[in-house]
């Protein structure tokens, strides 16, 4: 279910390694749970991020949550979209709902890969 | 607000609904909507007093022009206020099973108490000699709450749960800094009440979550015990918890947290599960706000008037907000501004007086064995409501619970059916919901609270119409998916109430220009 090609963190952020640049978004069971979200508020361009720190929050119908790093980096793009149409996050999660892309400057956090991912999952239900 | 209206006769019509309300009805159009140009509520007598010209007083410049107040007669308002109060939900007229809020009744005494004339026509810049009752009132009432927490300093000066947390964390600062540390971080368990982080954040502090112990409910030691340390402002535990689960361990907690300097504030929203049979000053808490909207009879719902007391630790006692009610040798009653380490006022006027008010009369009508019996009826009507659900709904832990318990909704997600969908059914039955999706920590969270006012006639009814619903969402799911049928509108589109919000009446032929 979840996209091989990508790293996940326990708090349901994912992160795909693009080179230079590093993605992020938050995973299908984090936008199920979230519910429809209604906000999106992201860092500036030029700000740092901090792996395991709150980079954001996303808002739902339901609840406010914080959107934790995958990573130490500076973010080079925002998803802009979003503001408008925060609903992208549930209907493409992977695709058109990305967060952010950053240039990862030091390590990323306990990252795991999509099979430890479903793994983890399964222990939540 | 968009609704997507669904008439109660496209078969969907559950038989055995027995909604308070009568089905769907046509909308209520606004006052704005009933105003009839020239149409007046009442006659004013002739002037017997020089007239002055408007435009003497206020220059034309500054006058509107274009106020659209509506025009309607005496009984167009009164018709127009008592329909829309026939749709009202209050716990005067039906059971309120909202976790977290304790929705109980109030008894009418205190009202009454309240709206006595000596109290409700007090001036609070009066001189304190002519408002000695008064004074007596908060004077006895920081006592009584002394007395029922175990914490000797108390302030009534907070109107709400989280403006005492505010008040608390910035008294535990205040002594941190007194006794010269510089500390970052306040630590709170992801059980607690959701306004601990804000608080802590507001304060200057940084919230570091705790997770919680997926078996016991209770706060994960190990990550508490990890994360301790010497730059901890304060742990914020919340008693009993959200799950309505007791943390048994809160001595040890307490006495860990001491050892390193770290002060424990009791959110003490959920202590009417406590009153009178615990005070948390006796098992190490040094902060806690008393949410006296919750447990001492003040209503509340809709944000009115709220009362969030802060009791304190006898060395935290000089950090309390200023001004304190004092009492002289000779009896008499006064302000106490003359405190060099208060954090200040917190509030105007000391709090709200008339909350304050309802609260003393409650806790002196019920006494301290009536207080005990509050706490303990708190916990045994959660605990029976639990046992009769336990067949058809999951518990999120299973275990003897405090004054609410919480539901995890997962196992009704293979019928194709959520929380939200089980929520909008119960108002079918004439119920409104429990809280849902809250604690954060519990997917699909339903979260009860039936209160010590409600007789087990009540629970036994609410405890039909839950296991009925989970009958349709197990057999007709589809008819619990579209509820609620038998409202006067149907499902609201909250994800664009939400995005839209259109909070404020235009009239509309000035729409799109008045903003």
């Amino acid at each position: 279910m979840n996209p091989s090609d990508l790293q996940y963190t326990k708090e349901h952020e994912w992160l795909r390694d693009a080179g230079t640049v590093a993605v992020i978004g938050i995973t299908h069971h984090a936008q199920d749970a979230l519910g429809d979200v209604v906000f999106v508020e992201l860092p500036a361009i030029g700000s740092t991020i901090t792996a395991g720190r709150s980079f954001g929050v996303v808002e739902s119908v339901k609840a406010a949550s914080d959107l934790y790093a995958p990573c130490d980096g500076e973010v080079v793009a925002v998803n802009g979209l979003l503001a408008t149409t925060p609903d992208l996050v549930n209907t493409d999660p992977y695709g058109d709902g990305w967060m952010i892309k950053v240039r990862v400057t030091g390590s990323t956090g306990d990252l795991i890969d999509a099979g430890s991912y479903d793994a983890f999952l399964a222990t939540l239900h | 607000m968009t609704t997507t209206d669904r008439p109660a006769e496209t078969g969907h019509s559950p038989a055995r609904g027995t909604s308070i309300f009568s089905g769907r009805q046509a909308a209520v159009p606004t006052v704005f909507d009933r105003s009839v140009p020239g149409r007046r509520a009442g006659s004013l007598p002739a002037l017997d007093v020089p007239a002055v010209d408007l435009d003497d007083i206020i220059p034309l410049a500054e006058r509107r022009r274009d106020l659209p107040l509506p025009e309607l007669s005496e009984l167009d308002v009164v018709r127009h206020f008592t329909r829309l109060s026939k749709r009202n939900y209050s716990i005067e007229s039906e059971f309120y099973p909202l976790g977290s809020c304790t929705m109980k009744y109030n008894p009418k005494i205190d009202e009454t108490i309240a709206a006595l004339s000596g109290f409700r026509n007090l001036h609070p810049l009066q001189p304190e000699s002519t408002i000695q009752g008064a004074l007596h009132v908060i004077h006895h009432i920081q006592a009584q709450l002394a007395e029922i927490t175990g914490l000797p300093g108390v302030s009534t000066q907070p109107v709400a749960g989280a403006h005492g947390e505010l008040t608390g964390i910035l008294m535990a600062r205040a002594a941190h800094l007194k006794a010269g540390r510089a500390r970052r971080k306040v630590l709170i368990p992801d059980s607690a009440h959701g306004t601990n982080p804000a608080t802590a954040a507001m304060a200057g502090y940084e919230a570091i979550t705790i997770g919680h112990d997926r078996t016991t409910g209770e706060l994960d030691f190990d990550d508490f015990r990890a994360k301790l340390d010497d730059d901890c402002a304060a742990i914020m535990i919340t008693l009993p918890n959200t799950l309505g689960l007791f943390e048994r361990r809160i001595e040890e907690i307490c006495r860990l947290a001491h050892e390193v300097g770290c002060l424990v504030y009791c959110d003490g929203a959920n202590l009417n599960a406590l009153v009178g049979n615990l005070r948390p000053g006796d098992v190490g808490v040094d902060l806690l706000h008393v949410n006296l909207h919750k447990t001492f009879a003040v209503p509340h719902g809709g944000g009115g008037p709220g009362g969030g007391a802060i009791c304190v630790a006898a060395s935290l006692e000089p950090f309390l907000p200023a001004p304190v009610v004092t009492r002289h040798p000779d009896g008499t009653y006064a302000f106490d501004a003359d405190r060099p380490d208060t954090i200040g006022r917190v509030h105007g006027f000391h709090g709200n007086f008339n909350a304050v008010l309802r609260s003393y009369a409650y806790i002196l009508q019920l006494g301290s064995d009536g207080l005990a019996e509050l706490g303990a009826n708190a916990v045994l009507n959660a605990n029976y409501l639990k046992a009769l659900l336990a067949d058809d709904f999951q518990c999120y832990v299973d275990r003897i619970c405090m004054h609410e318990f919480v539901l995890d909704g997962r196992p009704f997600r293979e019928h194709g059916v959520r929380t939200l969908d089980i929520a909008k059914r119960l108002i079918d039955h004439g119920y409104h919901p429990p809280t849902i999706y809250f604690p954060l920590i519990v997917p699909e969270a339903i979260m009860i609270e039936p209160t010590e006012t409600e007789s087990k006639q009540t629970l036994d009814e609410f405890a039909a119409a839950m296991i009925e619903v989970a009958r349709e969402a197990r057999e007709t799911p589809e008819i619990v998916r579209a509820a609620p049928h038998l409202t006067p509108v149907g499902r609201l589109d909250e994800v664009r109430a939400a995005r839209q919000p259109d909070l404020r009446w235009q009239p509309r032929q000035a729409a799109g220009q008045a903003h």
